[in-house]
């Protein structure tokens, strides 16, 4: 490795901090970090466990080379990654579209999702398990735990899932604990929305109705 | 080199250890060779169901400390000539061994063995992290109660963050209490878990009679859950067993009783 270090490392009160240069390419930054925790600064990485803060500058980056990093500390066993930040340049945000975020699979007992925007998860939510976003929550599947749509205070937000059995219910503010009249035996998607703060179930069909934005086709 | 099986639950007294002991001695009667690991240190229980409690000599921690070798702490089943047991320490916890050292220890018995049944104590801390350490696949244990569904939901979270594919084992079924709806049926349990169903087990009074006398209950024939055990052997073998039929137990009395309309 010549020239400009592409990763530094600062000792803070409450661990380590970590800046990565963001200008450089993904697969070199692991390469560096990887060289870092295994050889020069392997003897000051050991030893008791340690916070780390990775600081990605304005980098934009996936889930999964997020993962990467995380794994390539985690292999260092006393290192625990605590926060991954990054603030990108607004300018770069895509526009509206880009805050839907789709996830595949099943949220189990203790596992939370959090995100920016709406979510769209293609399975179930189980007892125990919880997502929460500050937009729209769709579930293609059964929703058995608990979500919490508009988690910064927007009331306009709805929860659909295809099954509703939630534990608990949260648009906003309010909190719900869904009473026995709500367990249809009817399969069909049903969504969840606030009404003069109270919250209300409805087929998915009205949902346009709630929102007053209809589809308009061209030429009908 | 052998598959290495970790049983697990996640919540205590479903049926952990009667499960492991009654797979290890059912593959054991399918002719296979097999070793069951302890990994409840401090609470060691597979050697007294098995009733090999007074042939331990060394164990599992004896094993990563370097007392003895891996051979001299396997006991052999007192049925079975290709049927062994690693036992758990009882003096010591949780905490004296790693995750490495099971994983080294599990490793070394896969050259030698064809399946290795790992026995996982209560809970999601060290323990469970030991016993999954080496594992290849999984199998969780639920009881029909919701309590237990939670927990075995849970723990099949934290699998697939080991990436280690699970199966279900649905336990203590009471095929009544189904019936009338006091109980979760089995397709209720599957459909929140999501994973694949590798066989339910019936409540049946003779697995506490066989435990306590530290003989398997696989070996009694005349038992259901025995069968129900042996099904799920031959389903781990890879054959294809339909599952049991939970409600045909009806005896002459109740037949008789139906024919009359007052059953």
């Amino acid at each position: 490795m010549t020239g400009k270090q592409r990763i530094v490392i600062k000792g803070v009160k409450d661990g380590l901090v970590f800046l990565l240069d963001d200008r450089c390419g993904m697969d070199e930054l692991l390469a560096e970090l990887n060289d870092k925790l295994e050889r020069s600064h392997h003897k000051l990485l050991t030893g008791p466990l340690v916070h780390v803060k990775l600081k990605l500058g304005s980098r934009r980056i996936s889930e999964a080379d997020k993962e990467r990093l995380v794994d390539a500390i985690r292999q260092r066993g006393n290192l625990i990654v605590q926060s991954i930040e990054s603030d990108p340049d607004p300018a770069e945000q895509p526009a509206g579209a880009g805050n839907l975020h789709v996830m595949t699979g099943v949220i189990r007992s203790g596992q939370t999702v959090e995100r920016d925007g709406h979510l769209l998860l293609l399975g179930d939510v189980n007892p125990g398990g919880s997502v929460s976003c500050t937009g729209d929550i769709f579930i293609m599947g059964a929703l058995r735990g608990m979500a919490h749509a508009g988690c910064r205070g927007n009331t306009d937000a709805v929860i659909a899932a295809s099954l509703m059995r939630p534990t608990q219910l949260r648009i906003a503010d309010c909190i719900s604990r869904p009473p026995e009249e709500w367990m249809t035996d009817d399969a069909q998607m049903e969504f969840a929305y606030l009404e003069d703060g109270r919250m209300r179930i409805d087929k998915i069909s009205r949902l346009s109705r709630f929102r007053q934005d209809p589809i308009v086709f061209k030429g009908v | 080199m052998g598959e290495a099986i970790v049983v697990t639950s996640g919540k205590g007294g479903v049926g952990k250890t009667t499960t492991s002991a009654n797979l290890g001695t059912a593959l054991a009667l399918q002719g296979k060779k097999v070793c069951m690991v302890d990994t409840d240190i401090g609470l060691r229980n597979l050697d007294v169901v098995m009733g090999l409690e007074n042939r331990i000599i060394y164990d599992i921690i004896d094993v990563a400390e370097g007392r003895c070798r891996l051979a001299q702490a396997l006991v052999k089943d007192k049925r079975f000539d290709e049927l062994y047991m690693l036992p758990a320490a009882q003096t010591k916890d949780k905490h004296d061994i790693s995750p490495d050292q099971v994983k080294q220890i599990i490793g070394d018995l896969k050259r030698d063995f064809d399946y290795i049944i790992i026995d996982c104590p209560a809970g999601i801390e060290q323990g469970f992290r030991n016993a999954v350490a080496g594992a290849d696949a999984a199998i969780i244990v639920t009881t029909p109660e919701n309590a237990a569904v939670r927990d075995a939901d849970r723990v099949i979270g934290l699998l697939e963050q080991h990436r280690i594919p699970a199966r279900l084992i649905i336990n203590r079924i009471r095929a009544n209490m189904v019936k009338s709806g006091e109980m979760l049926d089995v397709d209720e349990i599957v459909q929140v878990l999501a994973v694949d169903l590798l066989g339910i087990v019936p409540d049946d009074e003779k697995v506490i009679k066989a435990a306590n006398s530290g003989e398997p209950t696989v070996m009694d024939p005349s038992s259901r859950a025995a069968i129900a055990y042996r099904n799920i052997a031959r389903r781990v073998l890879g054959e294809k067993v339909p599952l049991m039929q939970l409600d045909d137990k009806t005896g002459m009395m109740q037949r008789f009783r139906k024919f009359f309309g007052i059953g």
